[in-house]
């Protein structure tokens, strides 16, 4: 059998095909492949979405939001803390420096990464995904799935500051001694978190691929993993 | 090892026409949507995407019984580490103990509603939704009846949660707010928190032993032979 202008070089080896051009749409929950037109899928009932550029719309709505949260719960204050009816309150910045103070730096490096560095770098990471679906970029696709995979692995774990939080006030209410209450950032901070999750979630990181289709682009690294 | 083969594209040279084998069923990658053959896998072995390598498919022997016996183990686990005291706190000859319902009740009070119910949510509801419905759709076909009648939507419901059940998430804010208290007070670590703790392992080992695609074949194939 001929295969012809499938690939660069080497007739035994596979291209792969993708279930939009053989004129299928693939559910992500099932990985069932439906007839082209399907809304929902027979196996699972999912609803199927349409991909294409609007399906970047949320994206960028979530991701939005989720900046637009993130800017208050750095200015607030995270935590106030009654030490005898002296009260200090702390933002995510200020709890970190404490941290450091006390000597944990350990559990300082944990908190720092959680609230200042994946909430960051999530915003980055998801824009620059969004962004470089048109055109070349400098990552392969399979760099930029690793990171889209990362980043959806990651996100949740920035809850944690959250959690310290609804601990601490749970914990330390000894009357007037010792107290501890949440202050607004922590509202603003768990919002922001989750907007950000769903940006993630509502990525569909087959348009990676799709992309690099469309710009007739030689999908080097297809071969590389097929040729093995 | 790989068994799942890419889709070939063949092309005649008069006809541009695609030919696919129309009697195999196709799956399609969730990531790189790359499609493949699915062809039954012999047990213990993992099919991946020939593109991206995403795991497609994963079979484990007896995988239904241990998903449904490691999943009631962690809801009995949930009921323990709600309600006993997960750190024990002694200061200034005064001493408070709080339970993750007392997290959740804490911020109960005021502005912060909010912030109580999600925590309720993400700590509690969620997980044991999710352990719940998986119970719901693995526990008949772990017994070899056919599946639920909603089995389908249970599953459809216990995926969608996944991500938004962080119960591995608190134990680490319990270690952290350990070490901020420290400082203040004594603190002793309390029952709920080794049953938290028991519970994130035994559910990493289902969510291991767990492989969506087959559980979906699984239920598509139980259904219609009836």
């Amino acid at each position: 059998m001929q295969v012809h202008g499938l690939e660069d070089s080497g007739a035994t080896q596979h291209r792969i095909l993708t279930a939009r051009e053989a004129g299928y749409v693939g559910c992500r929950m099932c990985g069932r492949a439906n007839p082209v037109g399907s809304t929902v899928c027979a196996r699972c009932g999912t609803t199927l979405p349409t991909r294409g550029r609007a399906g970047l719309q949320p994206v960028w709505a979530w991701l939005i939001a989720g900046l637009i949260a993130y800017i208050p719960a750095n200015i607030w204050p995270m935590l106030r803390t009654s030490v005898f009816g002296r009260t200090q309150e702390s933002t995510i910045v200020g709890g970190v420096i404490e941290l450091v103070e006390y000597g944990s730096y350990g559990v300082a490096f944990v908190v720092f990464v959680a609230s200042v560095m994946i909430p960051i770098s999530k915003f980055i990471a998801i824009a620059y995904l969004a962004i470089t679906l048109e055109g070349r970029t400098r990552l392969s696709n399979h760099d930029r799935m690793k990171l889209y995979e990362v980043v959806e692995f990651i996100g949740r774990w920035s809850m944690i500051d959250v959690f310290v939080v609804a601990i601490l006030t749970a914990l330390v209410q000894l009357d007037f001694a010792v107290a501890i209450n949440p202050g607004i950032a922590a509202a603003s901070f768990a919002l922001s978190v989750a907007f950000t999750m769903l940006a993630a979630q509502s990525f569909d990181p087959r348009l990676i691929w799709d992309a690099a289709q469309n710009t007739g682009q030689a999908d080097k690294a297809s071969e590389k993993n097929t040729s093995r | 090892m790989s068994v799942r083969e890419p889709v070939d594209p063949k092309r005649t040279e008069d006809s541009d026409a695609l030919t696919l084998d129309a009697s195999a069923s196709l799956i399609a990658c969730p990531e790189c949507d790359a499609l493949h053959y699915d062809r039954d896998l012999p047990d213990d072995c993992t099919g991946r995407c020939q593109r991206c390598g995403t795991v497609l498919a994963a079979h484990h022997t007896g995988a239904m019984t241990r998903i449904t016996m490691l999943a009631l183990a962690a809801l009995v686990l949930m009921v323990g580490a709600i309600f006993f005291p997960f750190l024990d706190l002694h200061s200034h000859g005064l001493e408070h103990k709080a339970s993750i319902l007392d997290a959740i009740l804490a911020f109960s009070k005021g502005p912060m509603v909010l912030l109580s119910l999600a925590v309720a949510i993400l700590i509690v509801a969620l997980p044991v939704l999710r352990l719940a419905a998986l119970v719901y759709v693995f526990a008949p076909m772990a017994l070899g009846w056919h599946p639920a009648q909603h089995a389908r939507t249970a599953f459809r419901i216990a995926e969608k949660v996944k991500p938004w059940s962080m119960a591995e998430i608190f134990i680490i804010g319990v270690a952290v707010a350990l070490v901020k208290v420290a400082g203040i007070a004594r603190v002793e670590i309390g029952p709920a928190f080794w049953a938290l703790a028991a519970l994130v392992l035994i559910t990493v080992l289902k969510d291991t032993f767990m492989c969506r695609f087959t559980v979906w074949k699984t239920l598509a194939q139980r259904n219609t032979e009836s």
